[in-house]
C-alpha cells in the first residue's frame, strides 16, 4: 500500500532577531504508515504546527528528512506542487480563514477533486455526503456556514484529492467545545474510509484519545514519548506526558482542580 | 433557511437558526448586501449628493449636444459679456458661451479621467500584485522604481514627461498614467503580501494551484475592495492633475473646451470672474462628489467585507 | 445596607437588544442570575448563546446602541445599588471601576502593550483608592505576588511582550484586582492558555475567591474548567437560561436535553462514578490548595 511518510531527525530553524536560532522542530523522527491514525500532541510554540507545514512542505527543513514514499519533499516555492506530492493533504485550523470566501463552497471542493486520480475520483455531492452536509451546500458561500460546518467543508475538499495522508493542523481548536469530537471522529472516519492515514495534530489529549491509534507527545521541538494511545493514556513514561495529563480538568462534577 | 445540514440538528450552527442569532444570519446577509449593491446609501445622504452629482455629470456628458444651449466653439455672441438671460454663465474672451463651454468640458475631462484611473488601477494592481506575490528580485526592481517615482513631486514629474511628448492631451494622459500607478502598486503589493499567507491561499497552493492561478482565484478577488476605493478616490485628484497640465499649457490645446483650459483663460482676464468660475465649479463638483463616494464606499467595504469574511459574532 | 443581604450581584430579567427599534435583535431574553461573594458562579454556553454579551452587560460594556432591560442590583461591603441599569454613566463608571473587575480571554489583547506594567497596575489604583505613588507601588508589589508572579520589583519595570501567555494572566488578574474590587467578571479566562498553564490559574482565582470573598463569575465554554472552578452552573443557549444547579447537578445528572447534548458531546462523558465515590469524593476549593 503506497503512502507511507517517514520523518528522520527532521530539524527546522528560525532566525530570531540578533543573529539567535530558535530551533523549532530540533529532532523528531517518527514513521506514518497507511491507513494509520496518528496524533501529535503538544502545547503552544512545541513546534508541532512547524512540523505540520514542513511535511506539506511549507517550511524548509535546515537537516534531516522527510520522505513520502521513499520520495524526499522539496520546500514549496513558487512552483506548482509536485504531482506526486499531491497525495499530501492538510485540513487548516481556523474554519474562517481557510476557505476562501468569494468563490462557492463546491468549486473549492471541485479543487480538489480536479488532481485526484481520474479512476478514483468522487463527486462534490458524495463529498458532501462523506462529511454530511446537504448537497445545496455546494451553490453557497463559506460565510453562509458555521464553524463547524466550514471545517467540514475544508476535510471534503481535502479529501476530495483522494489524499494518502490527511494533515490536520489543530483541525478543531477554534470549534464549539460541543462540536470538537464529533468533527474530529468524523475526520478519522472520512480518511480512514477513504484509505488515508490521518495525522492529527491538537493540543488537546482528550481529543487525541478518542480518534488516535498512536499518539506522539511533543515537548520544545521534540518528541518526548510515543505509543498506542491507551498505553500513553494509562501509564504515560515521560514526566512532561504525565504533567500533561494530570493538568486536563475532568468534567466530572467533582470540583477537583487540576494540578498544576 | 439557510443552513444546509438539516438533517442532524446538533450539527446545525446555532447562529444560523436560533431565534436570537438569527440575528447573526441577517448581520451576515446585510454585510454581503452591502457588499453586492452599493453602499446602503439611505445611511449616507453624502454618499448620495455624491451620486447624484456623479450621475448628473455623466448624463450631461453623454446628451451634451441636446442639452447645452449653443455651439462651444462658435464665436457668436459679444466678448466678455457677464452672465445674463442669454448666456446664463456669461462669454468668453472670444465670444464663445461659458455655460455650453463647461458643459461640453464634461465629455473630455470624465472619459479621460476614467481611462487615466482604469489604466492606471490595472498597471498599479497588475504590478503590486507580481511584487508582492513574488517578492526578492522582482520585488525589488517594481518598488524601487515606484519609489523613483514617489520622490519627485507628481505634478511637476508629470510637467516633464509632458514637456518631453509635446502638450496635448493624450499626453497629459501618459504623463499621469506614469505618476499615478505606483500608489495602486504600493496598496496592492502589500494587500498580497498580507494575503499570500492566508490559509486558504495555502491551501490552494496545496491542491496544486500554479502561483498564477493562486493569484487569479483566491488573491486578487479578496483584495480588489481596498483598490477600488482607492480608485474612487483617486478620480477626483486625476480630474484636478488633468486640469492642472491644461491650465499650465500642457494639456488641452485651444478651442477645446478642456476646464482646466478654461480656467487658465480665465486668470489672464481676471476682473471677468466668470471665466474662471464656472469652470472651477464643474471641478470642484466632480472632486468633491468622487470623494464623498469613495468615503462611503471605503466606510461600507472595509469593516463590514471584513465582519462578512470572519464571520460576523455576536 | 443590612447586614444580612448576601454580597454579590444578582441579574434579574436582564435582556439585551441589537439593532433598530423596527428590526431589533434580542441577544438576551431575560436572564437570571444570581453570583453571591465567596462563590463562582459558572456561565457556559456555546458561542451565540450570550454568555458573553451577559459579562460586558454586567461592567457596562455592552455595543453601542444596544439595549438593556431588566435590573441588576449589587450589594458590597462598601455600598450598593438596587439597579446598575439606572445608574447614571458617572456613578456606573465609578462603581465598575472599583467594584466590578473584568479579566478576558487574550492577556495580550487587554494589556497596554507600550506601557509598564507598573503603571497599568498602578493606574487605576491611584485613580479609584487615591493613594499616593510610593503606596501604589508597594501594594503592586503585594499584588504580583499574590497572584505568584516571579521577581515581582523587575516584573513592575516589565512590558507585556515580556511575558508568557500563563503570566500575562496573572498579571491581568493582578491589574483586575487593583481597585480591590468585590465582583471578578471573568471571560474564557483560559482559554487561550495551554493545560498546564491553565491549572495554575485555575488554582489561583479558587484561592483569590476564597481568600478575598470575591464573587466570581466564571464565562466558559469549557466544561472540565467549569468542573472543576464553578460552585454552580448556569448553562445558556439563545440568550436565555436552559438550566441552573450546582456543579454537580448540572454535569452528573443534566435536567434538559440541552445541557444533556452538550455533556455527551465530550470526548469522555463523565463516567457513571457510583454516588457514593462522589459522596466521598471531598469537595475541593478550599482545602485543594
Amino acid at each position: 500500500m503506497a503512502g507511507h511518510l517517514t520523518v528522520r531527525d527532521a530539524h527546522v530553524t528560525y532566525k530570531l532577531p540578533g543573529r539567535r536560532l530558535l530551533a523549532a522542530v530540533d529532532g523528531v523522527s517518527f514513521d506514518l504508515a497507511p491507513g494509520e491514525v496518528l496524533g501529535l500532541v503538544g502545547e503552544s510554540g512545541c513546534g508541532k504546527s512547524t512540523l505540520a507545514r514542513a511535511i506539506c512542505g511549507l517550511e524548509p527543513l535546515s537537516s534531516g528528512t522527510v520522505t513520502f514514499d521513499g520520495q524526499s519533499i522539496p520546500t514549496l516555492g513558487l512552483r506548482r506542487r509536485p504531482a506526486h506530492l499531491l497525495r499530501i493533504q492538510m485540513v487548516f485550523q481556523n474554519p474562517y480563514s481557510s476557505l476562501n470566501p468569494r468563490r462557492r463552497v463546491g468549486d473549492q471542493i471541485a479543487d480538489g477533486l480536479a488532481i485526484a486520480p481520474a479512476s478514483e475520483r468522487s463527486s462534490v455531492a458524495q463529498l458532501l455526503d462523506d462529511v454530511e452536509l446537504d448537497r445545496n451546500a455546494a451553490g453557497m458561500f463559506p460565510h453562509q456556514f458555521s464553524g463547524g460546518q466550514r471545517q467540514r467543508i475544508a476535510i471534503a475538499r481535502a479529501m476530495g484529492a483522494r489524499p494518502d495522508i490527511l494533515v490536520g493542523d489543530e483541525p478543531i481548536a477554534s470549534l464549539d467545545a460541543s462540536l470538537q469530537a464529533k468533527v474530529a471522529t468524523l475526520m478519522r472516519d472520512v480518511a480512514l474510509k477513504n484509505g488515508a492515514s490521518l495525522l492529527f495534530i491538537s493540543h488537546d489529549l482528550s481529543v487525541v484519545r478518542v480518534v488516535a491509534d498512536r499518539v506522539a507527545v511533543m515537548q520544545a521541538g521534540r518528541i518526548v514519548e510515543t505509543g498506542p494511545v491507551a498505553s500513553v493514556w494509562s501509564a504515560p513514561a515521560d514526566p512532561y506526558t504525565q504533567r500533561l495529563l494530570a493538568a486536563i480538568p475532568t468534567a466530572d462534577g467533582l470540583g477537583r482542580l487540576p494540578a498544576a | 433557511m439557510t443552513s444546509p445540514d438539516l438533517r442532524d440538528p446538533a450539527l446545525r450552527d446555532p447562529a444560523l437558526d436560533a431565534p436570537t442569532a438569527g440575528a447573526a444570519t441577517r448581520l451576515r446577509f446585510a454585510a454581503v448586501r452591502s457588499r453586492l449593491r452599493l453602499p446602503s446609501a439611505y445611511r449616507r445622504p453624502m454618499a448620495i449628493v455624491g451620486f447624484t452629482i456623479i450621475a448628473l455629470w455623466f448624463i450631461v456628458a453623454i446628451f451634451v449636444p441636446w442639452i447645452a444651449p449653443f455651439d462651444p466653439l462658435a464665436q457668436q455672441f459679444d466678448r466678455l459679456q457677464p452672465p445674463g438671460p442669454v448666456n446664463w454663465f456669461g462669454t468668453d474672451s472670444l465670444g464663445r458661451d461659458v455655460l455650453s463651454r463647461t458643459l461640453y468640458g464634461a465629455r473630455i475631462s470624465l472619459p479621460l479621467a476614467l481611462i487615466l484611473v482604469v489604466a492606471s488601477a490595472i498597471i498599479g494592481s497588475v504590478l503590486g500584485a507580481i511584487a508582492g506575490y513574488f517578492g526578492r528580485a522582482v520585488d525589488e526592481v517594481i518598488m524601487r522604481v515606484a519609489d523613483l517615482v514617489f520622490a519627485f513631486p507628481t505634478i511637476i514629474l508629470a510637467m516633464i514627461v509632458t514637456a518631453a511628448l509635446g502638450p496635448s492631451l493624450t499626453n497629459a494622459v501618459i504623463a499621469l498614467l506614469f505618476v499615478s500607478w505606483p500608489s495602486y502598486a504600493r496598496v496592492m503589493r502589500s494587500m498580497v503580501l498580507g494575503a499570500r499567507s492566508r490559509e486558504y491561499v495555502v491551501a490552494g497552493r496545496l491542491l496544486g494551484f500554479s502561483p498564477f492561478r493562486s493569484l487569479q482565484r483566491d488573491i486578487l478577488p479578496n483584495v480588489a475592495a481596498p483598490v477600488l476605493v482607492l480608485a474612487t478616490l483617486d478620480f477626483g485628484n486625476a480630474i484636478l492633475l488633468l486640469s492642472g497640465l491644461s491650465f499650465l499649457g500642457l494639456g488641452a490645446t485651444p478651442p477645446t473646451p478642456e476646464w482646466g483650459a478654461m480656467v487658465a483663460d480665465g486668470v489672464q482676464n481676471f476682473s471677468d470672474w466668470w471665466l474662471a468660475a464656472f469652470p472651477g465649479l464643474a471641478i470642484f463638483t466632480v472632486v468633491v462628489a468622487f470623494n464623498l463616494v469613495g468615503d462611503a464606499l471605503r466606510d461600507s467595504l472595509d469593516p463590514r467585507t471584513a465582519g462578512a469574511v470572519q464571520g460576523v459574532k455576536i | 445596607m443590612s447586614d444580612t443581604t448576601p454580597h454579590g450581584l444578582s441579574l434579574r430579567g436582564l435582556t439585551l437588544e441589537l439593532g433598530s427599534k423596527g428590526s431589533a435583535t434580542q441577544i438576551l431574553r431575560g436572564i437570571d442570575l444570581d453570583i453571591p461573594a465567596g462563590s463562582i458562579t459558572g456561565l457556559a454556553g456555546e458561542s451565540g448563546s450570550g454568555k458573553t454579551m451577559t459579562g460586558l452587560a454586567i461592567c457596562g460594556l455592552q455595543p453601542a446602541g444596544s439595549r438593556l432591560g431588566g435590573t441588576i442590583s449589587y450589594t458590597g461591603p462598601r455600598g450598593s445599588a438596587p439597579n446598575l441599569l439606572a445608574l447614571k454613566p458617572r456613578a456606573m463608571n465609578a462603581l465598575r471601576g472599583r467594584e466590578i473587575a473584568m479579566i478576558f480571554q487574550d492577556p495580550t489583547a487587554s494589556l497596554h502593550p507600550m506601557i509598564t506594567i507598573e503603571a497599568q497596575l498602578t493606574d487605576g489604583m491611584r485613580h479609584h483608592l487615591h493613594v499616593s505613588r510610593s503606596e501604589a507601588r508597594t501594594r503592586a508589589l503585594a499584588l504580583l505576588s499574590r497572584v505568584r508572579v516571579p521577581d515581582p520589583e523587575t516584573a513592575l519595570k516589565k512590558y507585556p511582550h515580556q511575558f508568557s501567555g500563563g503570566q500575562l494572566q496573572r498579571i491581568a488578574i493582578a491589574i483586575a484586582l487593583a481597585s480591590e474590587p468585590s465582583v471578578l467578571i471573568a471571560d474564557e479566562p483560559t482559554t487561550a492558555l495551554d493545560v498546564t498553564v491553565q491549572a495554575g490559574i485555575l488554582r489561583l482565582l479558587r484561592e483569590l475567591c476564597d481568600t478575598l470573598d470575591l464573587a466570581i463569575l466564571l464565562v466558559t465554554h469549557d466544561l472540565g474548567v467549569m468542573s472543576a472552578l464553578a460552585d454552580t452552573v448556569t448553562v445558556m443557549r439563545y440568550g436565555e437560561v436552559v438550566e441552573h444547579g450546582s456543579r454537580y447537578q448540572v454535569i452528573r445528572e443534566p435536567q434538559s436535553a440541552y445541557t444533556k447534548s452538550l455533556i455527551d458531546a465530550l470526548p469522555h462523558p463523565p463516567a457513571a462514578v457510583p454516588d457514593a465515590a462522589a459522596a466521598a469524593a471531598p469537595v475541593l476549593g478550599k482545602d485543594a490548595l
